[in-house]
């Protein structure tokens, strides 16, 4: 039996389709309505309201905490003001990603971690010797991303925050209608958002506030599908989808180092001791062996391998995930792991890992597609990510 | 007074002459467009008709653009951005209503309430329809052959469409066919038994013409309206967020970002015309801009009848296009709406809100709707397509108030006695007055109403007789027949001036075929 998160009882009604799919052994929605057009439309036109709750979330308190979260992620955690939140990945010893999530820095000695993957053992490994409390709080912390150009106006209804100031990767500790809440400027979609943090107990009223305060402003519940579209857009990287967890991966091919998912960003050059910091100094003095990179698929290409057969393109409205080979002058240089029909950018988007030197912006390469049940290969051009990067996401 | 010159002038800033403006810039001519109004779009603008309260004022609903313009010219990058239009609900009179939803189990199972058997055909219809857009697509994008000249071009062109023809096929060949010469609820009889399934779908074939559903021609509009693609998908409407004024200063921004030229309040008076060549124009205000290409994106009337000296053109030309037929068949209502509708057949809130409402009860309906156009009244009970674009774009309404925009057919621009202010009014009250048949609260909501007859549309974006298509899309007037024989290539006799509106072919709804093709035959012959 799958667990239900703590709104589960405003969702559940809601799924129109019983769309119900399986994230970290809860059931979330696929989508609400039986089609996702509307789910998405909502996330790049009005508010897109998400049950993120799965996430895996840690607090972490103590002395120590600092040096706990700097010893094992690769970025600078005592860079990590009060009130800011980090994106990073973390390390095992060969530098290769084991998960990738935020860190809250809630107060001088206290701190929330999110997680894709349960990660209490290796936060616990970590914490040797060190002055430290270590909590989990997945299933006692309910947490929902409001995520489109009007969340803001929609979250200055019900909190007295001042999200005006409230900047890109900020926390403010609040309250929703009276109950707390800690609201952070993040999200998945690589739109204006926010996601939301509060105690369980607390999950209903909040919910119900926020959907009532976000009538007149298009406020949409919405399921993975459409997440899944904004992030590819938004070119943003999905363990067990784009790649796997150094902890998983059978062999050593499976794995992927921070330079290689295009994190190179997040890979602090000269902070102390920290998981995989040899490695990964070594490998920043030279180019990845891959990279995660945008491809976007020719159109006339497409619909010419569709025309032999008097067919339209078929699009993937709903974005596939499944691993396909991409190529260049008929030898394959890599493979593409995400992919679908963006809605806004009217762009077939790919996300995909291509070898040294294949990676480069402009390089002519393509993807096979399956077309009337022959693999054929459609031209595709590497792009830079974010495909889209609107300017309200930081502004 | 002469200022800067230019390759070349673009005469009107609707959305076809804001094409055809990126186009050529993004070929690396120096061009201006010149716009009478003080804002760009022609019949495509959004305005804040009541403060707080925005209106796609004339036309409404977007799907037929062409993809290969969103490619070309990289719209999503300068705002173009379509939301899902899901749903339409017919209100029946007897108080039930058909519903179409974006699912398509759900649609079966509404229409199968009605009709076992027109459930099941309604699948097929969708794939003939789809097949059709699919034969006509190529059309679209292609030079229309004359199929009277000798010339080797249009022997090409001929033989290039009858190798087209050939490929579709028996069975799609006799249905284009048809589509071509039937009356849309003729061709909808062959196909369904359900009244407003029927009534509503033929809608779709009298929208801007001066023809009632059971009229011969009225098959190709409802296929016109079937051409639109969306994301591969044909037949898929969707708004533009913001107001198909958006979409209009999407294009004018791409036609900018590619180094076009945009004047506002700049209208113009008449095409500067030496030795059958167009030089230039002068406006209205008395300045002349020189440049070797003109085009207008006007209708036709106006490009051949006002902008030039009729003596220029020659005496054949002229006539067609005195006979060329307008005849404005169609209104708008918008409303601002302090809530919503509460229809009587699907009482409170619910999806159908974000979709279109079709008052097209039965075939008889839209029927009677025309014959009193045809006779020269406004319709008692008119033909309405309604939609909501405040639930669908939070941004064109203040937060619990909506907008209301209802597309009225028929009003006639040939209204017997004129239009006048109280003529038009009463003509708002027929439109409301029906609509309150429907949902009875509809009155008690309104706070503000537009009403626009064929004689506003006229006068506010100059389309001559108000016909929302830069002249009537029946069989005499498609492709090489558009807007004349032997002129349905965008050029003009006089020489650099060029047709680039949607009297051109393909023809009418934001489509931008026509702004498209005519840039690409001005710059062969540049």
């Amino acid at each position: 039996m799958l667990k239900t998160t703590p709104f589960h009882q405003r969702t559940a009604p809601l799924i129109r389709a019983q769309t119900w799919r399986r994230w970290s052994g809860y059931q979330v929605a696929s989508a609400y309505d039986p089609q996702h057009d509307r789910e998405y439309a909502a996330i790049r036109n009005a508010a897109a309201l998400f049950d993120v709750s799965p996430l895996f979330k840690y607090r972490i308190r103590g002395r120590d905490a600092t040096r706990l979260l700097d010893r094992m992620v690769t970025r600078d955690v005592g860079k990590c003001r009060v009130g800011q939140v980090l994106y990073t990945p973390w390390c095992d010893e060969r530098g290769k990603v084991i998960d990738d999530g935020t860190i809250h820095r809630l107060g001088e000695e206290e701190y929330r971690l999110t997680a894709a993957e349960p990660n209490l053992r290796w936060l616990t490994l970590n914490a040797t010797g060190l002055d430290v409390d270590i909590a989990e709080e997945s299933e006692s912390v309910g947490a929902l991303a409001l995520q489109g150009p009007l969340a803001r106006a929609i979250l200055e209804q019900v909190s007295p925050a001042d999200f005006g100031a409230l900047r890109y990767f900020r926390l403010v500790q609040t309250t929703i209608r009276g109950r707390p809440a800690v609201i952070s400027r993040t999200g998945y979609t690589g739109d204006l958002g926010y996601e939301i943090w509060v105690d369980a107990a607390d999950a209903i009223p909040v919910w119900d506030a926020l959907t009532e305060a976000g009538d007149g402003y298009g406020i949409t519940p919405a399921g993975i599908w459409a997440l899944d579209l904004a992030r590819i857009e938004a070119g943003l990287v999905m363990l067990d989808v784009d790649y796997h967890s150094a902890h998983h991966a059978v062999i050593e091919a499976q794995t992927s180092s921070p330079f290689e998912l295009g994190l190179s960003w997040t890979v602090s050059p000269d902070k102390g001791p920290y998981n995989g910091r040899p490695a990964l100094r070594r490998e920043a003095a030279r180019d990845p062996e891959w990279l995660f990179v945008g491809i976007e698929v020719d159109w006339e290409s497409l619909e010419a391998l569709y025309h032999v057969h008097g067919l339209p393109p078929s699009l993937p409205t709903v974005a596939w995930r499944s691993s396909t080979p991409v190529y260049r002058d008929g030898r394959q240089v890599g493979y593409a792991s995400s992919g679908c029909w963006s809605p806004l950018l009217k762009q077939y988007l790919v996300l995909a890992h291509l070898k040294a030197p294949h990676y480069a912006p402009g390089t002519r390469v393509s993807l096979e597609v399956t077309v009337e049940h022959q693999r054929q290969q459609a031209a595709a051009v590497v792009r830079t990510l974010p495909f889209f990067d609107p300017e309200r996401k930081r502004a | 007074m002469t200022s800067r010159r230019y390759d070349a002038i673009i005469i009107g800033g609707g959305h076809n002459g804001l094409v055809t403006a990126a186009y050529l810039a993004r070929a690396g001519r120096k061009t201006l467009v010149l716009e009478k109004r003080p804002l760009v779009g022609g019949a495509a603008v959004t305005e804040e008709v009541f403060p707080g309260f925005k209106f796609s004022v004339f036309s409404y609903v977007v799907s037929l653009l062409r993809p290969e313009i969103i490619r070309d010219l990289d719209l999503p990058r300068h705002g173009l951005q379509i939301l899902p239009l899901e749903s339409t609900v017919t209100p029946m009179e007897n108080g039930d209503y058909l519903g179409s939803w974006a699912d398509p189990d759900e649609s079966r199972r509404e229409l199968r309430r009605h009709s076992p058997r027109d459930a099941e055909a309604v699948v097929l219809f969708g794939r003939l329809m789809q097949q059709m857009a699919m034969a006509v697509k190529p059309i679209l994008g292609m030079l229309p052959p004359d199929p009277a000249s000798l010339a080797p071009s249009d022997l090409a062109g001929m033989l290039k469409l009858g190798g087209h023809m050939r490929s579709l096929g028996a069975e799609r060949f006799h249905a284009l066919f048809k589509l071509m010469t039937m009356s849309s609820s003729d061709y909808l009889d062959e196909w369904f038994e359900f009244g407003p399934l029927k009534a509503t779908k033929s809608a779709s074939g009298i929208i801007g013409t001066f023809l009632g559903p059971r009229s011969p021609g009225t098959a190709y509009v409802l296929l016109h309206h079937y051409m639109g693609e969306i994301d591969g998908a044909f037949r898929a409407w969707g708004f533009q967020k913001g107001g198909t004024g958006a979409i209009s200063n999407t294009i004018a921004n791409a036609a900018r970002a590619l180094g076009a030229e945009i004047r506002t309040d700049a209208g113009v008076e008449r095409v500067l015309v030496k030795d059958g060549k167009a030089t230039g124009v002068a406006l209205e205000s008395g300045e002349e801009i020189q440049a070797p290409i003109v085009a207008s994106c006007l209708d036709p009337r106006r490009t051949f009848l006002q902008l030039v000296d009729e003596k220029q053109l020659p005496g054949d030309l002229v006539e067609g296009i005195k006979r060329y037929k307008f005849r404005g068949s169609s209104g708008k209502v918008n409303l601002a709406l302090d809530g919503l509708p509460d229809l009587t057949c699907l009482p409170g809130y619910g999806p159908h809100l974000r979709g279109a409402i079709s008052i097209s009860p039965s075939v008889d309906y839209l029927e009677r709707a025309y014959d009193d156009a045809k006779y020269g009244e406004f319709s008692r009970n008119p033909y309405m397509d309604i939609v909501i674009p405040s639930m669908i774009d939070p941004g064109m309404a203040p937060p619990g108030k909506h907008v209301m925009s209802i597309f009225v057919q028929y009003a006639p621009y040939h209204l017997n006695g004129g239009w006048t202010d109280a003529k038009r009014e009463a003509f708002g009250d027929a439109v409301v007055d029906t609509l309150a048949r429907f949902a009875p609260n509809i009155k008690s909501r309104i706070l503000h109403r537009q009403v626009l007859s064929p004689f506003d549309v006229e006068r506010i974006t100059g389309l001559t007789e108000g016909n929302i298509f830069a002249g009537e899309l029946a069989l005499h007037q498609l492709f090489f027949l558009r807007p004349v024989p032997q002129w349905a290539k965008y050029r003009t006799p006089i020489r650099g001036y060029w047709q680039c509106g949607a009297g051109t072919h393909p023809g009418g709804g934001i489509m931008g075929a026509s702004g498209r093709m005519a840039a690409l035959e001005i710059l062969k012959g540049a």
